[in-house]
């Protein structure tokens, strides 16, 4: 829990974060929780899919009132996971419709974010 | 008259594709007032994202390598019109200037190319609007003001966040989009939803989660009147325009409105020929609502006071 370099322990869960964040009605976890998931220790904070849904908005990391960047706790929780290969996107299954609309810019950033 | 300025100009993958008018827009508006675009003449992809893990470089090579291209190129200012391109370029450069053991171990990677000095400005074309042009001079050089005309500005998140690298100095309620909109002399509707995130990426797995977010900024703007979104960003335009036909499956009621860069509403206010913006190529098409406020015509038949 070491890679996103930010102090977790400093959060005193104040919920600013989860407030702010555009996608937190659909996330198994909400953003403070899986911070304090962290500061205890428990693993199954990588079976939520809350940074997985996380679009790096950074909404989050730029209202904590504790300067933690939180975008980039949840990065480390994607890298973590994808450095154990679980992805979130395959790319077989998008589908040929799929792949002739969307623009580069949307396919590179969610293989970046998604696919390992 | 002004002076031609060279600036070194960082297209980004998706103003050679989807965003090609963003491209278009971006070096004909800029021409207009003495500034010439100069495309690299080598570059890469930025990576899209700013790749926030401490532990891994790789994401940040590609942006340094185009710092060094710009170099190559004989310039020290490289300005981009997509947002994302932004975000990544200007985020991986402040991270070299101010990380010398990240920037040896990046410069150590480069074989082929010469090590990077530091020595480049990443500018987003707003900023050069803003600081080298003049918002006040694109007033008096708009020959088709976009009178009556209700547009929303919408900037999404790499404009705006992380702090450090914000376009305004206040990332929660920028004003360069309005102040702009006031120059073409249109109507600004600003809105709470125009800082908020369109989805980006999700828009590839969970598109029912980006048609969400659309429902709701496009809801939230349209109540408040607004006849059109304007963006800087290739992917907010196309989760805002194109995901309107899954926001509407979600919210029939929901009205449609067009989405644009803009470079095209410049484009436009300062008279080009409408048929060469790119309008065509919307999902929901803007010449409706340029029409009912009567703001389309080539320049030779729009009204105009032509000031000098």
């Amino acid at each position: 829990m070491e890679l996103a370099g930010n102090d977790i322990k400093i959060c005193y869960q104040c919920g600013e974060c989860s407030g702010g964040c555009p996608e937190s009605a659909v996330m198994d976890l909400l953003p403070n929780q899986v911070m304090h998931k962290i500061q205890l220790g428990d693993e199954t904070v990588l079976k939520a899919n809350t940074f997985w849904i996380c679009s790096s908005c950074l909404v989050c990391s730029a209202r904590c009132p504790k300067g933690i960047d939180i975008a980039k706790v949840m990065e480390s929780l994607r890298e973590l996971s994808l450095r154990s290969k679980k992805r979130y996107v395959e790319l077989a299954e998008l589908s040929k419709e799929d792949l002739e609309e969307l623009p580069q810019i949307a396919l590179i950033s969610s293989f970046k974010k998604q696919t390992s | 008259m002004y002076l031609t300025e060279k600036i070194a100009y960082y297209p980004g993958c998706t103003a050679k594709s989807y965003a090609k008018y963003m491209d278009s827009t971006s070096r004909d508006v800029m021409k207009e007032f003495g500034i010439d675009l100069v495309e690299l003449t080598r570059w890469t992809c930025c990576g899209t994202f700013y790749g926030l893990a401490d532990d891994n470089l790789y994401s940040q090579l590609a942006p340094i390598r185009n710092m060094i291209r710009t170099r190559e190129d004989g310039f020290t200012d490289l300005v981009t019109t997509c947002s994302m391109c932004y975000n990544t370029l200007k985020r991986a450069n402040l991270l070299f200037k101010t990380d010398e053991e990240k920037a040896e171990r990046l410069n150590a990677f480069m074989y082929e190319e010469k090590n990077y000095e530091e020595d480049v400005n990443v500018w987003h074309l707003l900023e050069i609007i803003r600081d080298k042009v003049d918002i006040e001079k694109i007033t008096r050089k708009v020959v088709n003001p976009l009178k009556g005309l209700k547009v929303a500005p919408y900037y999404g998140c790499t404009l705006v966040r992380p702090e450090e690298i914000s376009i305004d100095s206040n990332p929660e309620k920028p004003t360069i989009l309005t102040d702009l909109i006031f120059a073409l002399g249109a109507e600004p509707v600003e809105d709470p939803y125009m800082t908020e995130c369109c989805g980006s990426y999700l828009t590839v797995k969970d598109k029912h989660l980006v048609a969400d977010r659309t429902n709701k900024i496009i809801g939230s703007m349209t109540r408040r009147g607004a006849e059109i979104i304007m963006v800087s960003c290739p992917l907010c335009q196309f989760n805002l325009d194109r995901r309107q036909k899954q926001a509407r499956e979600l919210n029939p009621s929901l009205p449609e409105i067009p989405v644009v860069y803009f470079t095209q509403l410049m484009a436009l206010a300062l008279g080009m020929d409408y048929d060469k913006l790119g309008f065509k190529e919307h999902h929901v098409d803007p010449t409706i609502v340029l029409k009912k406020r009567k703001l389309l015509g080539t320049p030779e038949k729009v009204p105009i006071k032509v000031k000098k």
